[in-house]
């Protein structure tokens, strides 16, 4: 589904050279949900920036669902994040003047599909996270966690074969967190394969598989030994 | 997916009302200035008779001073004399030729209590109407006969025959001018060609004539002289008649050739005709003949004024500032605008398809801008033609060509000004906005 192998990224400045990546080795199988986790600029968002095509890296090899996305256009690179790829961001990113419904429609604009068509997707989508009723609402009329479920259902409409998500309760309080990775664990169960990026160690546990990337680098550690060390730290840090 | 633009348009304008007011405001103010002057140069500039307007030529020839030319450097006089328009047009050597020259006389109507008025007249051919295809509204031109015979006839300008017979089709009917009873054969419909080219001596946007009759009725009536009269020598009588035969020009004429050849055959008529004058006494200047076509002879007599043309090219740099204002203003807006981009690049949109995006809205407020500048123009115009008075009415009306001209300016421009914000808007990195939400 996702191999990344030995992929650097380089960020330069006139002054300053950071490795955010390094030799990062990767698999995601179909179907998998994986947990990121790891310090704050260990090189966790350029993953989910690489994987989601809205960065290139320097060297290595990146093959998704079977391409290898180097060197691909502009054009070809837009067509896979909008055909196999759905984002779920930490701040939502819905756009403030459309409606739920229009918010749900902007990735299937650039899919062509007629209006029929994404009209079914929208108001399927829209069911699923439990907020068919509200299809006419602004954003700014829901409360964080169902901005959140917006923008689930907005990264399913195209039908993506792999969903990346990055911090996605890092917004919500406990319970609307809760509530939002269980959506995503249904939305795993129907077999779509979940990255998700997150610092929270019990979020990271709930997750089929965990990794740990540290100074750009993958270590895959048991989901239990990942909750040890973030506590670990926690504790070092107190 | 243009419809949909159109909708995004539509809400980003919304959102953001007073950048785009101001937007609007300087796209229009631009365009307003703009076409207020483009409009006067285009119908100063306009082709009166298009369709035949190549095969209309006006005659000069050379009867000027022998030592020094009518105007520099070598122009022969832009009028004739007496003696050259009435030998020209006996010889009738062109298809179609008229010569004619502007008078004027005192019109009493029929109406016992309507006041006397003074109108003025074109003298002129029967060939004036069928070669400028003057429109009529009642009756027709006189013929070639009556021309020869002098006769006393008249057309009216639909004007004129509002006034004096109440718009009532008055052919056969008697009119009294300069004392005389004249016999009205014909009156026009509207006819104003823009500039008035049959004769721009006496002001190329000036309204036509009042009255038009038979040109040789001049000598018959002693009329007086209108327009420009200019002369190299004094006349060597002081009498009417001794003007007629002086080297005084005051008097235009149009020949229509229809082709090359008769063009040529005209051309070598002048030369043979001035060389028959030299050996009579007259042309002492070297040969010097021109046959100009309308739009020729509107440039040889820079009909085009040339304040027109600097005011022009100074509202265009107008233009150009309101556009520069423009640019920034729509940076600001599509920097605002960056996570919004940022989002649509992430979930699938190309950077052709937020080119596109974003094209169709600077388009909608340049399409904005437009109608409003348009509206400025009427502004405008309606000031040149207040400050000007009736001078100016020709040259102040926006006709559709300019109005569809005023909005595919505005679209062009607000296009062009958009490029560089939407390219750089389209080329902001979206790992670097979905963050900063």
């Amino acid at each position: 589904m996702l191999t990344m192998q030995e992929l650097t990224k380089t960020y330069r400045t006139e002054l300053v050279q950071t490795h955010a990546l390094s030799n990062f080795n990767l698999q995601v199988e179909e179907g998998d949900f994986v947990a990121v986790t790891g310090p704050s600029g260990s090189g966790k968002t350029t993953f989910l920036n690489i994987a989601g095509l809205l960065e290139t890296f320097d060297q290595g090899t990146y093959n998704l669902d079977g391409e290898n996305v180097r060197g691909l256009s502009d054009k070809a690179r837009s067509r896979l994040r909008n055909e196999k790829i759905g984002f779920i961001f930490q701040s939502f990113n819905l756009i403030p003047d459309l409606d739920l419904f229009d918010n749900v429609d902007v990735p299937l604009r650039y899919r062509g599909f007629n209006s029929a068509e994404r009209k079914r997707r929208i108001e399927r989508c829209l069911e699923l996270v439990g907020l068919a009723n509200r299809m006419k609402h602004l954003p700014s009329q829901l409360s964080g966690g169902q901005q959140q479920r917006v923008a689930i259902a907005r990264a399913l409409a195209g039908e993506p074969r792999f969903l990346l998500a990055d911090e996605p309760t890092g917004n919500l309080d406990s319970k609307m967190a809760h509530s939002v990775m269980e959506l995503l664990k249904d939305i795993n169960d129907r077999g779509t394969t979940i990255v998700m990026v997150t610092h929270d160690p019990l979020l990271a546990q709930q997750a089929k598989r965990n990794i740990y990337v540290k100074d750009g680098k993958v270590s895959e550690l048991p989901s239990l030994t990942t909750a040890a060390i973030f506590t670990a730290q926690a504790v070092n840090a107190d | 997916m243009f419809s949909y633009y159109l909708r995004l348009a539509y809400l980003s304008i919304r959102r953001n009302p007073i950048l785009s007011a101001l937007m609007v405001a300087a796209i229009a103010l631009g365009i307003g200035a703009s076409m207020t002057t483009i409009t006067v140069n285009y119908l100063m500039s306009a082709n009166p008779i298009p369709h035949k307007s190549q095969q209309l030529f006006y005659v000069q020839v050379d009867s000027w001073d022998p030592n020094e030319p009518a105007e520099e450097p070598n122009e022969p006089p832009d009028q004739l004399t007496w003696t050259d328009a009435t030998n020209l047009m006996a010889a009738q050597k062109a298809p179609r030729q008229a010569a004619m020259a502007s008078s004027a006389a005192v019109v009493e109507p029929p109406d016992q209590d309507a006041k006397p008025f003074n109108a003025g007249i074109r003298l002129t051919f029967s060939d004036f109407f069928s070669m400028f295809d003057t429109p009529f509204l009642y009756g027709g031109p006189w013929d070639a006969q009556q021309d020869a015979n002098k006769e006393q006839v008249v057309i009216l300008s639909r004007e004129t025959n509002d006034k004096v017979f109440g718009g009532e089709n008055p052919v056969g009917r008697s009119l009294r001018i300069a004392g005389r009873q004249f016999t009205v054969v014909g009156v026009l419909a509207d006819w104003q060609p823009v500039p008035r080219f049959y004769d721009v001596t006496t002001g190329a946007f000036h309204e036509t004539e009042e009255l038009f009759m038979p040109f040789l009725l001049k000598q018959a009536l002693q009329l007086p002289n209108g327009g420009n009269t200019s002369c190299w020598k004094t006349p060597e009588e002081d009498s009417f008649e001794g003007f007629l035969r002086s080297e005084c020009v005051n008097y235009q004429m149009w020949v229509e050739l229809p082709d090359t050849q008769t063009k040529q055959d005209y051309l070598t008529f002048l030369t043979h005709y001035v060389n028959e004058q030299k050996a009579l006494g007259r042309f002492p200047r070297p040969l010097n003949n021109r046959l100009s076509d309308v739009m020729q002879w509107m440039e040889n007599q820079q009909v085009v004024a040339d304040d027109a043309k600097v005011m022009l090219w100074l509202s265009l740099m107008f233009l150009t500032v309101c556009l520069l204002n423009t640019i920034g203003l729509l940076l600001a807006k599509f920097s605002g605008k960056s996570s919004e981009i940022g989002l649509r690049r992430a979930i699938g949109a190309s950077r052709t398809a937020l080119f596109y995006q974003h094209l169709v809205e600077t388009a909608c407020i340049g399409l904005a801008g437009g109608i409003a500048g348009l509206l400025l123009a009427l502004l405008g115009l309606m000031g040149i033609s207040s400050l000007y008075g009736e001078f100016a009415d020709n040259l102040t009306s926006l006709d559709l060509n300019m109005v569809v001209f005023a909005l595919l300016l505005s679209l062009v421009c607000s296009i062009l000004a958009g490029l560089y914000p939407t390219w750089r808007a389209c080329n902001i990195a979206p790992a670097s906005q979905l963050k900063s939400q």
